[in-house]
């Protein structure tokens, strides 16, 4: 997207007031510009000399950097861009632009010769009369016409831009290509004649020149276009003739475009006659040039005229998502510089004739127009449509996270049964049933299905003990849901889903266990702090008769105990027929989310 | 010294016959020999071929024979032409040597022994045990009737000698180069990288077995049964209730209190908390009222219902307890359509078996909907079955008592070559849906399978207990393929 950098007090003045830079911000997010950078003309230096940064001198100016949509020529200088905002705010009408009434004959003449054909076979001309320049005009003139090199005109393959002092030069012009050792001239910036081969030679060394000498350096002839005296007014697309150079005091301005591209030539013109036409004695009004081709047609220059489109009020609504009268649309329209000549009723369909100026090149289609519809009321005041869409289970897909976590760092998944004996959920753990934990089950038709687990403990060490031939180290986990009474719900139990992991070695493992505590913290996004602090994890001593008493620990997640882990008691191991030392750990997961 | 020798050798010559003899020849020790033979071949240098040869050695009997002479040829000796006593004989002797010398000089009748005088029988005698002794440990060929005699007398023995005979490999050169096994670091940083030359890998031998986890094998089927689920636009159901009131699970499916579903013998009910303390009542008022005497156009089973039985807890024997709950708030608001699914564990007290578990994964999708149909029932079951593989479908009439129409799943199984029962499903019953309080346009289509079923199919696993439970075969767990249904 192209940068534009204005001042921003000649951009307030010429909105009329002055922002807040959140305010004018605010501005150029609704209008879908964007308020790049905020610097002044010395920072920039600064910067492009690598100084050290300085504090700025308050007299400095600021500049606005604003970025600008890449299809919008008519925002690449102050004069659009604040015709843009104070129409889009309302101060300001639709301009509208006219040819200067000339007959035919006291037209200026723009003769084009065969040979151009070879190398750059478009011009298109203009002239804007009595022009007032200041010096910030003058430089912002200058600079549109290097904003449009560098973007539409595709660093002025497509397009070459040329601008002279139309009082010191006489028509009728001719637009020829020669081969250069012909063409002599005083180029711009320099009092020397050159001729045009030995410029080319002259400008390999300049910095700014020199990346344009490809476009036409290899062809045997070189366009150029001179006036009535034989006086080189450029040498396109490379450099002008210095004898026609604007100045501050210029009046009268001939404007050339050469191109490869005529569309594009004609958006480039009309882009710069419509801009600096607001300077002009004879406010948005351009004198016309007549060019004429060596096959005898001739072409008036520019094409200001209205392009008209009829745009359905229900397409617009159904782009923008809100509906809306007519008025209202076209009220919305104008703020775009759109005009909606009249709307016209057809089988009860409103339907919009729309003319679009010749700035606004970038409408194409009715869906440009519904853009603008939309931008002018605002994207943000759309009201919101939902879209049918799936809820997911946050506790389940948060279960497959970590599930796929744990078993990266080398646990291997198992998955036991809810159902188990009352001796395993207890007495065979060392615990003892404090009768308000787990459900029981009233008819089991085996011991082994008595108890809800209140616990993935059992299971786990169940599926140790079936797998003594094993190589050590094991390292299996589950997450599982184990069931609590809870005088809270309607059936008086509730689920709660447990991440249980353990290791089993030649020893305990009790390291691991813990360095797993810390990974499973890592992946959920826990800081570890210290003990009391409420905003993280901590580890402290517990006393659970499950584990080997002084080799255990609770693990506090943000003020809450969320889990236990340990060397499981001996005792434990041996009433579950293990061999092997074990270190397990429980968390009840349903705490991170 | 020894590589050189053999490479050597090989460059003008085809053949090493005898590694035994090259060696020999070379005064090179044969074992030094035979490595440099092993590493060569291994490197493809040569190609050697074993050769395997019997030959005797002396046993340590035999060695100090060969020595000394043998003991027969020494007692000999000790008798004087004059004969001598026993005991002055005994006396010249070693035990062993004196009485292993008695027996084979009387046996060779070299001798006489008197009562008490020894006397010679001959005036010379020749030591050929030791002969023979000698030219064994010299590698001659001795006869096999000497062979025989000395092996009786575990005076030689045999042992396998092991050589090769070597001719060029297809990467011979008379000299090796330096073969690496590995590229490392030093050789990165001397840069002789280029020069090295790698010993081939052996690819017939599997590479060093990964470290790492393995998720779960039944689990990973779910998380395709569920990709198969949000693909088709199912939302899931939260399932993390296992205790369920008979109310929801079975009463609000227009469950008959009575049917055999609810007998002890097939659901687990709980001691505590036995009963659940609060239903809509206003909802269960309609239940109770379609269960006695119908309504919404049936005429309800005829039996007096009884709240007590509603209220008892139980352990939810199908997930279709938590759709009838998700239904009833479904109908609490204004109706928008729905599919939902879920997966999650049911529990039947049954006993186990290779193929019956009292815990078990049920699968249930449901669409609830205006104006579906039988059609959509079969189209949405062919839609979702042909993404788990099985695409041949037919379907049975069944009883199920929430759904009318019900019908039974079956797919063509190719590697049974028959029809197999995969699943359930019908369209649930007004008498359900209506005094939820949904519209009376609306329907609701359902399916339910195991879980267990297909992933046994999917991993060839023919008894339930190896996939699921705490007697599973951790190895198995880490030995599974991705689950591909799906995709």
């Amino acid at each position: 997207m192209p940068t534009v950098s204005i001042g921003r007090d000649r951009l307030f003045q010429a909105l009329g007031r002055t922002y807040t830079e959140e305010e004018f911000e605010d501005l150029c997010f609704k209008f879908g510009i964007e308020l790049d950078d905020v610097t002044t003309e010395k920072a920039i230096i600064r910067k492009e000399k690598h100084l050290d940064e300085e504090e700025p001198s308050e007299d400095e100016e600021v500049i606005y950097k604003i970025e600008v949509p890449a299809n919008r020529y008519d925002l690449l200088c102050l004069e659009g861009l604040a015709q843009a905002l104070r129409i889009f705010n309302g101060l300001e009408s639709i301009p509208t632009y006219s040819m200067a009434s000339i007959s035919k004959d006291s037209m200026l003449k723009m003769h084009v010769k065969s040979e151009t054909s070879k190398i750059r076979p478009y011009v298109v001309c203009a002239v804007l009369r009595g022009v007032t320049f200041d010096e910030a005009r003058y430089n912002s003139f200058i600079d549109l016409q290097d904003r449009l090199h560098q973007n539409i005109c595709r660093r002025r393959t497509l397009v070459a831009i040329g601008t002279h002092d139309l009082d010191t030069i006489e028509g009728p012009f001719t637009y020829e290509a020669l081969p250069p050792p012909e063409i002599n001239f005083v180029p711009l910036k320099q009092t020397n004649f050159f001729r045009a081969d030995e410029l080319m030679e002259f400008y390999k060394s300049d910095l700014k020149l020199k990346k344009f000498l490809h476009i036409i350096e290899s062809s045997p002839i070189f366009p150029a276009i001179y006036d009535r005296n034989r006086t080189v007014l450029s040498l396109p697309p490379i450099i002008n003739g210095a004898h026609s150079a604007i100045t501050l005091k210029t009046k009268n301005v001939f404007i050339e475009c050469t191109a490869t591209d005529l569309t594009k030539a004609n958006i480039v013109l009309n882009t710069v006659v419509t801009m600096f036409s607001v300077y002009c004695q004879n406010k948005f009004e351009v004198e016309p040039v007549e060019v004429i081709y060596p096959d005898g047609k001739s072409y008036i220059c520019p094409d200001l005229s209205l392009y008209q489109m009829v745009v359905p009020l229900s397409y617009i609504t159904t782009v923008v998502g809100v509906s809306l009268p007519a008025h209202e649309v076209a009220g919305l329209l104008n703020k775009m510089q759109l005009h909606v000549e009249n709307s016209v009723l057809e089988e009860n369909q409103t339907k919009f004739t729309i003319s679009v100026p010749p700035t606004r090149s970038d409408i194409l289609h009715p869906c440009d127009v519904a853009e603008d519809v939309a931008i002018a009321y605002g994207y943000n005041e759309i009201p919101k449509i939902k879209l049918p869409s799936l809820k997911p289970q946050s506790l389940n897909q948060f279960s497959e996270l970590l599930r796929a976590e744990i078993a990266m760092v080398g646990y291997t998944e198992v998955l036991t049964w809810i159902l188990c004996s009352y001796k395993e959920n207890f007495t065979m753990l060392n615990r003892k049933d404090d009768n308000s934990t787990a459900a029981i089950n009233g008819n089991p038709r085996s011991a082994d299905f008595e108890v809800v687990r209140t616990s993935l403990l059992p299971g786990i060490l169940k599926t140790v003990g079936h797998n003594k031939d094993h190589p050590k180290p094991i390292k299996i986990f589950e997450v599982g849901d184990v069931v609590l009474l809870n005088e809270t719900k309607d059936v008086g139990a509730s689920n709660r889903r447990h991440l249980a992991a353990l290791y089993c070695g030649a020893t305990s493992g009790f390291e691991l266990i813990h360095g797993l505590v810390d990974r499973i913290m890592e992946v959920t996004g826990t800081p570890f702090v210290s003990p009391g602090d409420n905003t993280g994890y901590y580890i402290q001593r517990s006393d659970e008769p499950e584990f080997l008493p002084g080799r255990q620990a609770s693990i506090i997640y943000k003020g809450n105990q969320i889990g236990t882990f340990g060397i499981v008691h001996p005792q434990v191991l041996d009433n579950f027929d293990i061999p092997d030392p074990c270190s397990f750990v429980e968390v009840n997961i349903e705490s991170f989310l | 010294m020894a590589e050189e020798a053999v490479l050597g050798y090989l460059e003008n010559n085809t053949e090493i016959s005898d590694s035994g003899t090259f060696a020999e020849e070379r005064g090179i020790n044969h074992d030094e020999i035979v490595n440099i033979i092993k590493s060569l071949n291994g490197f493809r240098l040569v190609d050697a071929q074993d050769i395997k040869r019997e030959r005797w050695v002396l046993t340590n009997e035999g060695k100090t024979y060969a020595e000394d002479g043998s003991p027969e040829v020494q007692l000999f000796l000790a008798v004087p032409p004059e004969g001598i006593t026993r005991e002055e004989l005994q006396k010249k002797l070693k035990p062993t040597i004196y009485q292993i010398g008695c027996q084979q000089a009387i046996k060779n009748k070299w001798i006489e022994m008197g009562k008490s005088q020894v006397s010679r029988k001959l005036q010379h005698v020749d030591d050929r045990v030791r002969d023979a002794l000698i030219q064994i440990q010299n590698g001659e060929a001795v006869g096999p009737d000497d062979i025989n005699a000395l092996k009786r007398r575990k005076l030689i023995t045999s042992q396998i000698w092991k050589g090769y005979s070597v001719t060029k490999g297809p990467k011979y050169a008379p000299k090796r180069k330096k073969v690496a096994t590995d590229l490392t670091r030093e050789n990165l940083q001397r840069g002789d990288w280029k020069e090295v030359e790698f010993k081939e890998y052996n690819f017939l031998a599997k590479g060093q077995p990964t470290e790492g986890g393995c998720l779960h094998p039944l689990l990973k089927v779910r998380r395709q049964i569920q990709m198969i689920f949000l693909q088709m636009g199912f939302e899931e159901m939260p399932t993390n209730n296992f205790v369920e009131s008979s109310f929801w699970n079975f009463d609000a499916l227009f469950q008959p209190q009575q049917h055999p579903a609810r007998d002890s013998h097939d659901t687990f009910f709980l001691k505590e908390p036995s009963t659940t303390r609060t239903l809509p009542e206003d909802y269960v008022e309609r239940v109770k009222r379609v269960h006695e005497s119908g309504g919404y156009g049936s005429r309800g089973y005829g039996y007096e219902w009884k709240r007590d039985e509603a209220n008892k807890n139980l352990l939810r024997t199908h997930t279709t307890a938590v759709s009838s709950r998700m239904l009833y708030a479904l109908a609490q608001g204004p109706f928008a359509p729905k599919s939902y699914y879920s997966i999650d564990r049911v529990f039947r007290n049954e006993a186990v078996d290779r193929t019956h578990l009292a815990e078990f994964h049920q699968i249930e999708g449901l669409i609830c909907d205006r104006g579906l149909t039988l059609g959509h029932l079969i189209g949405v079951l062919h839609d979702f079955f042909s993404r788990l593989g099985m695409s041949k479908l037919k379907f049975k009439p069944a009883y199920n008592p929430y759904t009318e129409p019900s019908m039974e799943i079956f797919s063509y199984h190719e590697g049974l070559q028959k029809w197999v029962e995969i699943g359930n499903s019908g369209m649930f019953r007004p008498e359900m849906l209506l005094p939820m309080g949904l519209p009376d346009d609306v329907q609701v289509i359902a399916w339910g399978l195991s879980l267990e079923r297909p992933t046994m199919i999917l991993y060839g696993i023919d008894n339930i207990r190896d996939l699921f439970g705490h007697k599973v075969d951790l190895s198995l767990i880490k030995r599974n393929p991705v689950c591909s249904i799906g995709l």
